[in-house]
């Protein structure tokens, strides 16, 4: 029988796997030093808040593993023998394998600041992080968070939740300007203020001081600013965790090469999720790497089809992304730039109470929708997406907005406001919401 | 480009006050409380009216103003922080303690009612205020069980004031609990009329369509006597299906029925606790059934009683009453219904007990437009909607798989969708078309670029 072996559990790696048991009898065998059961990595905030227990962030019962057989290693991988088809355990015990898919997710950044390994000072991604962030949190009043992303505010409301003051230091002119347009961010970082955080925007980290203890006890930042703390969490971002490739024969950059088919440059080696860089995307941008859930479930997905015979080109389809800033709920489809290109326009609405917004990026020629944000109101992702892929007019998607929205029942609407202020931006404009039909709800089959 | 002043509307620091405020709030309920487990020993009879007060009184007004803080502290939105390291929410042993004074006030109000009656007579002038008739113990639990709705309802409304449907539902519920068990039930009696729940019917209220029952409305009461034998009947045989078909169970469940109401309100801080997994589900599905087979051969046997003029069966079906009323109406509805929520949850009755919660699900499963819907392919598999679903349904299982949640134990409470920090989950009455939205788990794959 052939056997499969994994390098992960994290949603890429058991995605495949659980993808390639529903296809085939294939032996399957997941190892991971982390945990010996998957969880939800997106989750782990919640554990540290006290919203639920690492139990309940395991999507599956222990028992869905044996009666899906497939088997969890619960040990560290420190080498991959291609040649003889093996990978070697800590334990110096060895596992043969027919198939191979690596899939050991990312690695916290570190940009060589001074004092960045001290004790109290940590990022967050993994379990151990967790564990290691309640050991660091105990009995504190102050911490710094450096970098201004995804990671980053998460950590910031964790902290926040056990009462920790916290001072959240971005380095771009607002929160994560970078890729989110200039209204966008202001919204996002007002709503940070509100919470009573101390948000730094403008503002570097130089380095990390430690008192008498030998434990982090203050920050400079590049205002030479001194802010007293007893955490720092350091959020820049995450690269491909590649340490067990790279001392083999496949072929890494900063991940592991992959082409569209998941394969390595060594037969019968795959690569999915966060840890590869995808050779086909244009080199040097930000689309050779994938590091979302989402995108790691699409790679597992994938990767099952070909690995059980049926070679499946990975498509990335419509993009789409979502997040929770503090209580505001977040979802990006399509392609929104952080400044207006010039062959694009960018609409606009917020809602009084800026805790609201929608952004629609239409091309200047056609018309035709290309992306969305949109910021405290939900929207059907089926509806988006098929608008996104079918070209839509801007003219379009405003006057169907209604049969697209997901919010609850007996929730304000807004899409009448929304066109409002499109048709006051646009002279001549004059667009009228369409009832929403009950259609939206049997197209909602999927296939 | 010079640097943008943002300036919040409001921002929410730390602030002593609010825990003073909520500190004071806390010493007048404990006060209250105090002097209510003072007045067990008789204290209250020279002056009802005062002990009233300083019981009732106080507990109420303490807990309202302990409740308020929360408005100021912090930002509307989802705050569970910290209740899985509260001793009182997570099965702790101040929980524990709770379930288990929960649980002996059952067993009193049922079985030794002396032990209360000093608590029975305490409510004697608020009965007879409303009821011109001093106070009996059910009317005891009656109020307690009214205050615990309407205080904690409170609660649930500040925490859930960014949510319309979680406002307007609690609002429900307490209205149908104050209105429909509470004050016109009283208002029956002070006009001499059979004492009646126009909210519960069978086989939830099981006697309202016992022979016995439908005897002696209507000999007593007359038309009214009539009009209530029809409304439960009605109830029972008309409104069941047809609410359950446009709106799934949610109608009664979760916005009419007492049960739920309490569920909804006091049993908020305790939803997390029901067990999700597949082995209590399938505990869940034997033990409600039997339940309602339980009702429906008493309530045959009952019937065929009467019918034969109690020739054909004796003092059998009788028996099946008493013990029926026993084991499921006391020990299961009241004892484990309710003194167990801080050990099993808020909905251990309704989801492995009530009958017409079965029927309900029934129809809610099988001729219903309601779903719970998922949106597409944004589900992070965090566990939220699992672990605050009070009806222990695994939700992220189906929304994982972008597959529509038809249960027949769901209440539809709407918390899934309002946990869910990434919006996919969503309360809606289509369509029956496409309903049973079952993904093929092989074609699932790509579903992100087909076309």
């Amino acid at each position: 029988m052939e056997h499969l072996v994994i390098i992960g559990n994290g949603i890429a790696g058991i995605t495949t796997a659980r993808r390639v048991r529903k296809m085939s009898d294939m032996k399957i065998t997941v190892i991971s030093a982390e945990t010996k059961y998957f969880f939800s990595r997106t989750a782990l905030m919640y554990v540290y808040m006290g919203h639920m227990r690492f139990n309940d962030i395991k999507p599956y019962e222990d028992w869905f593993w044996e009666k899906n057989r497939i088997e969890l290693i619960y040990a560290l991988v420190t080498s991959i023998d291609t040649d003889n088809k093996k990978v070697k355990l800590a334990d110096n015990s060895e596992i043969s394998y027919d198939k191979l898919v690596i899939a050991t997710g990312s690695k916290t950044n570190k940009f060589g600041w001074k004092g960045e390994y001290l004790p109290g000072v940590q990022g967050f991604y993994s379990l151990q992080d967790l564990e290691l962030l309640e050991e660091n949190t105990k009995n504190i009043s102050q911490a710094v968070i450096v970098g201004g992303g995804l990671i980053g505010i998460e950590l910031a409301e964790m902290l926040h939740s056990r009462n920790i003051y916290v001072t959240f230091l971005v380095r771009e002119e607002f929160y994560w300007n970078n890729i989110l347009p200039r209204e966008d961010s202001i919204l996002i970082s007002r709503h940070i203020l509100e919470h009573g955080f101390d948000l730094k925007l403008n503002v570097q980290l130089k380095e990390i001081l430690a008192g008498e203890n030998g434990r982090v006890k203050s920050v400079i930042t590049d205002k030479g600013e001194e802010i007293k703390c007893q955490f720092v969490g350091l959020t820049p971002g995450v690269h491909p965790n590649i340490d067990v490739v790279k001392n083999s024969k496949v072929e890494t950059n900063r991940g592991v090469l992959v082409n569209e088919y998941f394969e390595t440059n060594i037969p019968d080696v795959y690569a999915a999720g966060d840890c590869v860089e995808l050779k086909f995307a244009e080199p040097g941008s930000r689309f050779r790497f994938e590091q979302l859930w989402y995108t790691g479930k699409m790679h597992g997905e994938t990767l099952a089809q070909t690995l059980c015979g049926k070679r499946t080109k990975y498509e990335r389809g419509v993009w789409f992304n979502s997040a929770k800033f503090l209580n505001i709920e977040y979802q990006t489809y399509g392609f929104v730039s952080a400044k207006p290109k010039d062959d694009e326009t960018h609409f606009y609405w917020e809602h009084p109470s800026a805790k609201k917004a929608v952004r629609f990026v239409y091309k200047n020629d056609d018309h035709s929708v290309i992306g969305m944000n949109t910021y405290g109101i939900r929207y059907r992702h089926e509806i988006f997406e098929k608008w996104i892929k079918e070209k839509k007019r801007i003219e379009f998607v405003l006057e169907h907005l209604t049969e697209a929205n997901f919010d609850p029942e007996f929730y304000e609407k807004h899409e009448k406001e929304i066109l409002k202020k499109f048709n006051n931006d646009n002279d001549g404009a004059d667009l009228k919401l369409k009832s929403a039909t009950k259609l939206s709800l049997s197209e909602k089959k999927i296939i | 480009m010079t640097p943008v002043q943002i300036q919040p509307f409001k921002i929410y620091k730390y602030n002593p006050k609010l825990e003073i405020i909520r500190r004071s709030g806390l010493g007048i309920a404990l006060t209250g409380i105090f002097f209510l487990l003072l007045c067990l020993t008789g204290t209250a009879k020279i002056t009802p009216e005062l002990f009233l007060f300083l019981s009732f009184g106080l507990a109420v007004t303490g807990a309202i103003i302990y409740s308020l803080p929360a408005i100021w502290e912090s930002p509307a939105g989802i705050k569970n922080n910290r209740i899985f390291f509260n001793s009182f929410t997570s099965k702790g042993m101040i929980g524990w303690a709770a379930g288990i004074i929960i649980t002996s006030f059952y067993v009193s109000l049922y079985w030794f009612p002396s032990f209360i009656e000093n608590w029975i007579r305490l409510v004697d002038p608020l009965s007879y205020f409303l009821r011109n008739e001093k106070a009996d113990r059910w009317f005891l639990y009656g109020t307690f069980y009214t205050l615990a709705i309407l205080i904690m309802g409170l609660k649930m409304i500040i925490k859930y004031r960014h949510n319309r449907y979680q406002l307007i539902r609690t609002l429900s519920v307490m209205f149908f609990q104050l209105g429909f068990a509470y004050l016109i039930p009283a208002l029956l009696i002070m006009f001499n009329k059979p004492e009646h729940y126009f909210s519960y019917f069978w086989p939830l209220k099981y006697q309202y369509l016992f022979p016995s029952d439908i005897n002696y409305l209507t000999h007593t009461a007359g038309a009214l006597g009539y009009f209530m034998v029809f409304w439960g009947a009605a109830m029972t045989f008309i409104a069941v299906p047809v609410l359950s078909y446009f709106f799934g169970k949610r109608w009664y469940c979760s916005w009419v029925c007492g049960c739920g109401g309490l569920a909804e309100t006091a049993g908020d801080p305790f939803r997390h606790l029901s067990d999700n997994s597949l082995k209590a589900w399938r505990i869940e599905r034997w033990s409600i059934h039997s339940v309602l087979v339980f009702v429906v051969v008493t309530t045959a046997l009952l019937w065929t009683n009467s019918a034969s003029g109690g020739k054909v069966l004796g003092e059998l079906s009788q028996t099946f009453s008493s013990v029926y009323g026993f084991i499921i109406g006391a020990v299961f509805s009241g004892i484990v219904g309710v003194g167990f929520y801080p050990v099993m949850g808020s909905r251990v009755w309704c989801r492995f007990g009530c009958p017409l919660a079965a029927v309900l699900g029934f129809f809610q499963k099988f001729k219903s437009r309601f779903r719970i819907t998922t949106n597409g392919g944004q589900c992070i598999s965090c566990g939220n909607c699992s672990t605050y679903c009070e009806m222990g349904i695994d939700v992220r299982a189906y929304a994982q798989r972008r597959q529509n949640i038809i249960r027949s134990s769901c209440v539809g409470c709407g918390i899934c969708a309002a946990v869910c920090p990434r919006g996919v989950l969503k309360l809606e009455n289509g369509t029956e078309e496409g309903r049973y939205n079952v993904v093929p788990d092989d074609e699932l794959v790509l579903i992100n670029s087909q076309n």
